[in-house]
């Protein structure tokens, strides 16, 4: 095992009540030329170092746009961004091109949703992994594949050192994802980034993946930004849950406040659409209606379309009501207990 | 990766084999042999029978082919019924006259259209972008004679800082006399395999660089460069396997470029012994021609397959 290389004082960042993290008023807006899409609508939240945070949300809620916006990977001329990321005091949205290429890989690092695509079908797994090694920590060549070669053992990668020289298209998904995550690794992160990482793999594999990111996410001290649309695996990884709506957070808090009394409907909608033993023989929940156009938002609450509570004062939009220092629900109805 | 090359190597057997199926089934088809070429029409029948039975043309077709096609492979070319040369020294002449220019040509019209399609994609949109479109949809639909003209009355004729004709003085283009005459034909031929690579590559490189893997090279915080490098390799295979074709096309020569520049090549040689009705010379040379057009493409084939791993398969 070879976390044990990696130096102490990466991972013991847990001193003082400083957030790592701070994303303050993010707005993101695609703009092209027949449309503006406000895909992310003034989201704020804060990652403590070590920490878990998972972003729930249907596709098109603007939690992955959230998590590649924290890295500025979103195309600029097609991109408008406002508001403020700090990760570690350094503010992402004013860092110049080699700052930032510095930041990515290696102290913010990411890993995609879709192995098989994320990678380079033309290099190696392993010349995949010892360019960024060499990028980041300037070890030569033959130090830097050793490194790589810690790296597959550390994700339990079995006969790690043939499969340096595999190809993406020689491995299945499972130690595709594997190999992602030691690459994201590969630098020691103090954030990692990470965008539905098991929702291309298998139920069984996903399990296995999850449960390795959790014990690295332990290990080695990391923050981690999670976004996935699956309640289960959010439930499995996560410290607190942001639920996003529409570009917008609408109730946030601990893991198991959240998924024990969800205040929002929206919330609720979802927690009720997701199949769990219990609820054998019972007819599953549906959120009625379809997610809302991006590009036509309502004025008021951009749930209220689909919301059984609606009412007339939804058409303004709601404050968020944090309804326990740890809780925030954006609803008329949610109260402070 | 060895057997990717001989399965390569062996799916060229039945194309050759086909091909020249084409070439004698065309060379029966067009109306006379050879010997009506040769044998004055007033000449006493006996004397045609006998000629026709000395080249075997007097053999049903099948028999014909078969015994051709064993000289082919024995590599007798046959002889020239106009010239009374053997074939194969006049067909190796040409082809090394058009290799000097199509060699130059693939290679100038391939890094060309490499760096201007890369260009292009990069600058996507730009003024330099549609500079090089254009630049690129102009050499491939310009007459490329026509364009050799115009170098011609500029370059020779106007200015007259290049020779318009000819190949300059015998053997391998070493001095800078050679390479003069060289110039004008190169930049000639090159215009066409220029632009469709840059066309191809540019379309590529648009394409990959959408593709989720560039996203996830710049998470890792790989530079500029080294993304190109990425996004050049995965461009490579198609932008090689076009240049493999159009090397091909160029080695079949260019009747009208040769004839524009007076360079005795294959394309004059080809359009030499239509008109003469010289059909040893012109049914080996389409062979020799089909043959080398195979190999150029199972090279392309095994460079992709050593770029691209997923190719072997």
């Amino acid at each position: 095992m070879s976390v044990a290389t990696i130096p102490k004082e990466c991972t013991a960042a847990n001193e003082g009540a400083k957030p790592l993290v701070r994303v303050n008023n993010l707005t993101v807006r695609f703009i092209t030329r027949d449309r503006t899409i406000d895909a992310v609508n003034g989201v704020s939240f804060t990652v403590d170092a070590g920490e878990v945070l998972c972003i729930l949300g249907e596709s098109g809620s603007g939690k992955s746009v959230t998590l590649r916006a924290m890295m500025r990977l979103l195309p600029p001329h097609l991109t408008k961004i406002s508001g403020e990321i700090t990760v570690d005091d350094e503010d992402i949205l004013s860092l110049g091109a080699p700052a930032l290429s510095d930041l990515r890989g290696g102290e913010v690092a990411m890993i995609f949703q879709e192995p098989m695509t994320s990678f380079d079908p033309v290099f190696t797994i392993g010349n995949q992994i010892i360019e960024t090694v060499k990028r980041h920590d300037g070890l030569s060549e033959s130090d830097a594949r050793k490194r790589a070669l810690e790296l597959l053992e550390m994700v339990q990668i079995p006969s790690p050192a043939r499969r340096l020289d595999n190809y993406p298209h020689e491995m299945s998904g499972g130690m595709r994802q594997r190999a992602m995550i030691a690459l994201a690794l590969s630098c020691r992160p103090r954030l990692l980034l990470a965008d539905e990482p098991t929702t291309a793999l298998d139920a069984t594999v996903q399990i296995q993946i999850l449960q390795l990111l959790h014990r690295l996410q332990r290990e080695l001290g990391m923050a981690v930004l999670f976004v996935t649309h699956d309640v289960g695996v959010a439930v499995e990884i996560s410290d607190r849950i942001a639920v996003m709506y529409a570009g917008r957070f609408v109730e946030t808090g601990p893991v198991r406040a959240v998924i024990r009394e969800p205040q929002h409907p929206y919330t609720q909608g979802l927690l009720a659409s997701t199949v769990n033993g219990a609820m054998r023989g019972k007819r599953l929940e549906a959120i009625p209606g379809s997610p809302v156009n991006l590009a036509a938002l309502p004025p008021g609450c951009a749930f209220a379309p689909r919301c059984r509570h609606a009412e007339p004062a939804c058409a303004v939009p709601p404050p968020e009501t944090w309804i326990e220092p740890t809780r925030m629900v954006r609803c008329i109805r949610a109260t402070p207990k | 990766m060895w057997f990717f090359i001989v399965r390569r190597v062996l799916y060229a057997v039945p194309i050759l084999l086909g091909v020249s199926m084409v070439v004698f089934v065309l060379m029966k088809m067009v109306p006379g042999d050879a010997a009506d070429i040769m044998i004055p029409p007033e000449a006493p029948k006996e004397v045609a029978d006998m000629i026709r039975a000395r080249f075997g043309l007097d053999q049903p077709a099948h028999i014909q082919y078969l015994r051709w096609l064993q000289a082919m492979a024995s590599g007798d070319l046959g002889t020239s019924i106009f010239t009374n040369q053997p074939v194969a020294e006049e067909l190796f002449g040409a082809l090394a006259n058009t290799m000097k220019i199509a060699l130059p040509a693939v290679f100038l019209g391939f890094s060309l259209g490499v760096l201007l399609g890369a260009l292009a994609a990069y600058y996507n949109g730009s003024w330099l972008d549609k500079l090089f479109s254009g630049v690129a949809i102009a050499g491939v639909s310009l007459p490329h004679y026509w364009v050799g003209m115009v170098l011609v009355a500029i370059f020779a004729v106007s200015l007259n800082i290049l020779p318009g004709q000819g190949m300059g003085p015998e053997g391998f283009p070493t001095t800078w006399e050679h390479i003069q005459h060289l110039i004008l034909p190169v930049v000639t031929l090159s215009l066409i395999p220029m632009g469709v690579i840059s066309r191809l590559v540019r379309a590529n490189v648009l394409e990959i660089r959408s593709m989720e893997f560039v996203s996830a090279l710049q998470a890792k915080g790989l530079r500029g460069p080294r993304v190109l490098l990425h996004i050049m390799k995965n461009a490579a295979p198609s932008a090689l396997a076009l240049m493999g074709l159009q090397f091909g096309y160029l080695l079949g020569g260019s009747i009208l470029v040769e004839t524009v520049f007076n360079w005795p090549g294959s394309g004059s040689l080809l359009n030499l012994a239509i008109f003469r009705r010289d059909i040893p010379v012109l049914s080996a040379t389409i062979l020799v021609l089909a043959t080398i057009f195979v190999v150029i493409n199972i090279l392309v084939d095994v460079l992709q397959a050593l770029i691209d791993p997923r190719i072997r398969r």
